[in-house]
């Protein structure tokens, strides 16, 4: 049911860990749904220099984690803002539709890592999310794309 | 360690015995006949076929009319509640189940419901044990049936069917019980335990899958569920399985011949890997009944870990399990049974099933006590809640 990127990226997941003196940590998810995504960021001069995950969840959370971070190396901050769920979905080689929730949560952990970032920096939070408990996949809030999940049974 | 295979999906579905095949042989190309057809051809696959009906209810301590072959054990699960509640409904419109049930048994509760029967379904303890007493206090002028589980798929805890059994016939209810996973790992004896229907399932003792059974005590008047010939005494239409109720037949009749030496067997293993489990890995839960459970059901939650990463880095290893976690059953929500027995969410969410069966040694328990542990290690290290309970250590 997953396609071999999202199982190379689970037996193999890229970037595991920690950073130590990172600058921007996000984590989203909630155990009670079975999936928590933490990340961590370093970001110098504006640049994603170095991105480290870890997550507790299931194959496809695992692999949305490590593209995602993947995805966000070497790109500006505003960059990194723009990436999607879709585009993580879309790079792994698509998801099974009962699985694009934990996509959401790769978007939902980059955001909540620059959050962190713009926040410790001193500047202006541009994560309309702000509030978001981070129980998204879990509730069915979708950050407003119910598209999400018009496929899931 | 060398790397190996080590199926232990046995309460999935199992392979099917190389005497039980060779049985069911002959019964697809040259005594291919029609079980209901007159001439010859017709009447070895119909004596075939009684014969099997005849192994099937000896394993059970039931009489051989007594015994309606089906398509599956979803199947008799079905056609035992919604046929039962179809032909006592002027009785009554109460049943009563537990909150464990499997989904061919729980599914069709919910169907019930919205025919307008009420469902009570009875909680279990943390050991997932039904209470008789908690079913006698259920039991209103109106129940017309008891559908209480023999042994549960996920966690292996077998009930006390005796207990309820007595106390269904004390009370002139109906009782039916889904003995799926039970048939073929412990001893059943219909008449002793007061059982009035009974399921069973061919592939998960080494018979075909596609090919199952209720049994249906005498007096009991049931509802038919597939309307149209005459094939099992009217009451269930459909041209025989033949292949399929003589492999079914085989099956059962090797499971009862052998059974106390497989139970024997499959508990060292089940022991050995509990033990093994425990005494390797910490923040580990048993679930199920200590003792009072399938010989070959290990059922255990790992915590800060999730079931299908389990599944799936095991499944590298060729381990097969199989997991009550949410993201392997498809749906948002954990195992209805884990949280049953109150396991919480996230806990639930990282529990692995091993079942073990007839090809399993002692061997496929060292290579499992090996690689588990490495695996659960390796998604701990992985895991943000792992590491919380590092750094407070």
């Amino acid at each position: 049911m997953y396609s071999e990127k999202v199982m190379d990226h689970f037996s193999n997941p890229r970037n595991v860990g920690e950073i130590e003196d990172a600058n921007g940590v996000g984590q989203v998810g909630n155990p009670k749904c079975g999936d928590i995504m933490k990340m961590y960021l370093k970001i110098e001069d504006n640049i994603i220099v170095d991105a480290k995950f870890k997550t507790f969840g299931c194959g496809a959370a695992v692999a949305t984690s490590s593209m995602a971070t993947e995805l966000v190396k070497g790109k500006t901050v505003e960059e990194a803002m723009k990436i999607t769920n879709k585009a993580v979905a879309e790079a792994l080689d698509g998801l099974p539709p009962a699985k694009m929730h934990c996509s959401n949560l790769a978007e939902e952990a980059i955001a909540a890592a620059l959050s962190d970032y713009r926040k410790r920096n001193g500047l202006v939070d541009l994560n309309e999310g702000e509030d978001c408990t981070g129980e998204c996949s879990c509730c069915h809030h979708s950050h407003g794309r119910e598209e999400d999940f018009e496929e899931e049974e | 360690m060398e790397d190996r295979t080590v199926y232990l999906d046995h309460a999935a579905t199992t392979y099917v015995k190389p005497e039980v095949f060779e049985a069911m042989k002959p019964y697809f190309s040259e005594h291919f006949g029609n079980a209901s057809s007159i001439y010859s051809l017709g009447r070895d696959s119909k004596k075939a076929v009684e014969e099997s009906r005849e192994k099937v209810a000896k394993a059970i301590g039931a009489e051989p009319r007594e015994i309606y072959f089906t398509g599956s054990g979803s199947e008799a699960d079905n056609w035992a509640l919604k046929g039962i509640a179809a032909a006592y409904k002027k009785k009554g419109n109460h049943i009563i189940t537990s909150a464990i049930e499997h989904p061919a048994i729980m599914s069709s509760c919910k169907y019930l419901e919205g025919e307008g029967f009420e469902i009570t379904y009875i909680p279990v303890d943390s050991d997932g044990l039904v209470s008789p007493e908690q079913v006698r206090n259920a039991i209103k002028d109106n129940t017309i049936l008891i559908s209480i589980m023999f042994a549960n798929n996920e966690i292996g805890t077998i009930q006390p069917i005796k207990e309820i059994g007595a106390i269904a016939k004390e009370k002139g209810v109906l009782f039916h019980t889904d003995a799926v996973q039970a048939v073929g790992n412990v001893n059943i004896d219909v008449k002793d335990l007061n059982v009035d229907l009974l399921s069973l399932s061919g592939h998960k003792f080494y018979g075909p899958k596609g090919i199952g059974a209720l049994y249906i005590k005498k007096g009991v008047k049931i509802s038919s569920f597939i309307h149209g010939g005459q094939q099992e005494r009217g009451k269930r239409a459909s041209t025989e399985n033949v292949p399929g109720i003589i492999g079914l037949g085989r099956a059962i009749e090797l499971a009862t011949e052998n059974l106390d030496e497989y139970n024997k067997k499959l508990i060292e293993l089940r022991e050995k890997t509990i033990e093994g489990l425990f005494a390797k890995v910490p923040y580990i839960r048993l679930n199920g009944h200590r003792h009072n459970r399938l010989p070959g059901n290990v059922n255990i939650s790992f915590e800060f870990i999730e079931g299908e990463s389990l599944l799936l880095m095991l499944d590298m290893k060729g381990i097969y399990g199989s997991s009550g976690s949410a993201c392997s059953s498809g749906s948002l929500d954990p195992s209805h049974v884990l949280l049953a027995i109150g396991l919480p969410h996230e806990i639930a969410h990282g529990s692995l099933r091993l079942t073990f069966g007839d090809e399993n040694t002692q061997e496929d328990v060292d290579y499992i006590l090996e690689v588990i542990p490495q695996t659960v290690s390796k998604l701990r290290d992985m895991s943000p809640l792992w590491e919380a309970v590092r750094d407070k250590k």
